[in-house]
């Protein structure tokens, strides 16, 4: 297949990298404000080396990129709230064309999941997002393949910032500011960390579970999920937890048409109780008791892989 | 991890026996031979009920449909059964609250979850490190009747807002996953 990457960051820079390995083109590579296309494939070695040192990737416009020759647009542009732009004009645009798209970027399904499945209705395009989900967990995919109406519930962790918080908190009795600079230092948590202590990203993955469990009868958002952070919990409260037996995780839960995420009390050795930033999703499935994949769920090779298994996925045109 | 389809559970019977020699033992073999797992038979030989017989409580566990079986059994072995069902307290929940909880009266949030619910505190563990005009935390375990959890939850969920304090929720309440 013929890919368009729109995105240069850790995601959309490994897809772009790892593309060849998994027999793929890639005819344009775009980042925010440049991009490189052609239709024979690009130099992606070249235009990751030029967006290092130039900060582009090629003289072409991002706009070349969206109108250029491809199968399958993977959309791995940052996350936007609200009316998820410009994510969703890059799915509108390559649907209208009939082309397939592949979603790093959970705005658009996150924030207006109908409008992406009406455009995907009109269109001989498929709209897949595995990568929106659990990073290289294969989450949706699994959900698919037992179809949804066979979930009855689904619960896990799904932002390693957090789990990694709370698992040093809980193992080595420090405080939550010590453990979010330690995380920051090592790189595991940004240097803005909102959207992964307030339970944002979570809920976010969240939504887009129960859109997919909902089967399109009602559609979730941001709005409709209750969610709790972990900032400041209090490490009297681990300890407490901890003299029980049990710990604290930042659980996303979809059950009962209901998104809900918040702190809290698991068994220590729970299967939801990962340490460090690894992820975890259990589905509760109506014939077949649970289920457990856990792996990493984020990073841009983990996240890349997810978005290739997803093209590989992907009919022919 | 147990499974949800046949989760084991506790029952309370309560049986009248008749004041003969063997009466005890062919009202427990039903239950034995069902697939019931006896925890404790209360005989209450100095008390008599109105009509001259012996009241006797078995708890046990059994999964929900072995114990209709269970009852069926004993009834068919021509043994009166008063009461047959969950037992009243029959779910645990644990919760951590952080927060100025002594500042907010922790007596005062522990009475009102009890009077609001049918809820009953069994043990309460309490951690204040900085001292009892800081944050402090608190680990409670309620004692609840079987269904009832979500209810108390939703009690000491509002308490908690009341009061500015952090609720830890166990992941489902009533259940330990």
């Amino acid at each position: 297949m013929r890919l368009a990457v729109l995105g240069a960051g850790a995601v959309g820079s490994s897809v772009a990298e790892l593309a060849a390995g998994y027999g793929h083109t890639v005819t344009a590579y775009a980042d925010s404000q440049s991009a490189a296309v052609d239709p024979d494939g690009i130099d992606v070695a070249g235009a990751i080396d030029r967006k290092a040192t130039d900060g582009i990737v090629g003289d072409a416009t991002p706009e070349d990129a969206l109108d250029g020759a491809y199968d399958v647009l993977v959309e791995a542009t940052p996350t936007t709230l609200g009316d998820a732009q410009p994510g969703f004009g890059h799915v509108e645009a390559a649907l209208e064309r009939d082309r397939h798209v592949v979603l790093a970027n959970k705005g658009p399904v996150a924030e207006r999941y109908a409008d992406v499945r009406a455009l995907e209705r009109e269109s001989a395009g498929t709209v897949l997002f595995e990568a929106t989900v659990g990073g290289a967990m294969p989450v949706l995919s699994t959900i698919d393949d037992f179809d949804p109406e066979h979930i009855n519930a689904v619960r896990g962790v799904l932002n390693g910032t957090a789990n990694f918080i709370l698992s040093r908190m809980s193992a080595e009795g420090l405080g939550y500011e010590h453990v979010l600079a330690e995380a920051q230092d090592l790189g595991v948590a940004e240097a803005d960390p909102t959207f992964d202590v307030d339970g944002t990203d979570a809920a976010l993955k969240g939504v887009i579970v129960a859109n997919v469990l909902s089967d399109d009868d009602s559609e979730y958002t941001l709005e409709d999920a209750d969610v709790e952070g972990i900032e400041d919990i209090e490490g009297s409260a681990l300890e407490l937890a901890a003299e029980d037996g049990r710990t604290v995780r930042l659980i996303a839960e979809v059950a009962d048409g209901e998104v809900r995420v918040g702190p809290r009390l698991v068994p220590e050795n729970a299967p939801l109780a990962p340490t460090g930033t690894r992820n975890i999703v259990q589905l509760e499935t109506e014939h077949a008791g649970r289920l457990n994949i856990s792996g990493r769920g984020a990073g841009g090779p983990e996240t890349a892989s997810a978005v290739l298994a997803d093209v590989g996925r992907l009919p022919d045109l | 991890m147990s499974d949800s389809t046949d989760e084991v559970r506790s029952y309370t019977l309560r049986l009248e026996l008749v004041d003969e020699p063997g009466e005890l033992l062919r009202a427990l073999e039903p239950i034995a031979n069902n697939g019931g797992n006896l925890l404790s038979i209360f005989h209450e030989r100095g008390n008599v009920t109105p009509r001259g017989h012996i009241p006797v409580e078995v708890d046990l566990e059994a999964t929900p449909e072995r114990f209709e079986g269970i009852v069926d059994a004993v009834r068919d072995a021509g043994i009166n059964v008063i009461q047959a069902g969950a037992e009243r307290y029959s779910e645990t929940l644990t919760v951590v609250l952080s927060g100025h909880l002594i500042n907010t009266d922790l007596s005062d949030t522990l009475s009102r979850i009890q009077e609001s619910t049918n809820a009953t505190v069994t043990d309460l563990s309490l951690s204040a490190p900085e001292g009892t005009e800081d944050a402090s935390s608190a680990r409670i375990r309620l004692a609840t009747e079987q269904g009832a959890a979500d209810g108390v939850m939703e009690t000491v969920r509002a308490l908690a807002a009341e009061k500015d304090l952090r609720v830890i929720e166990p992941l489902a309440a009533g259940g330990d996953l």
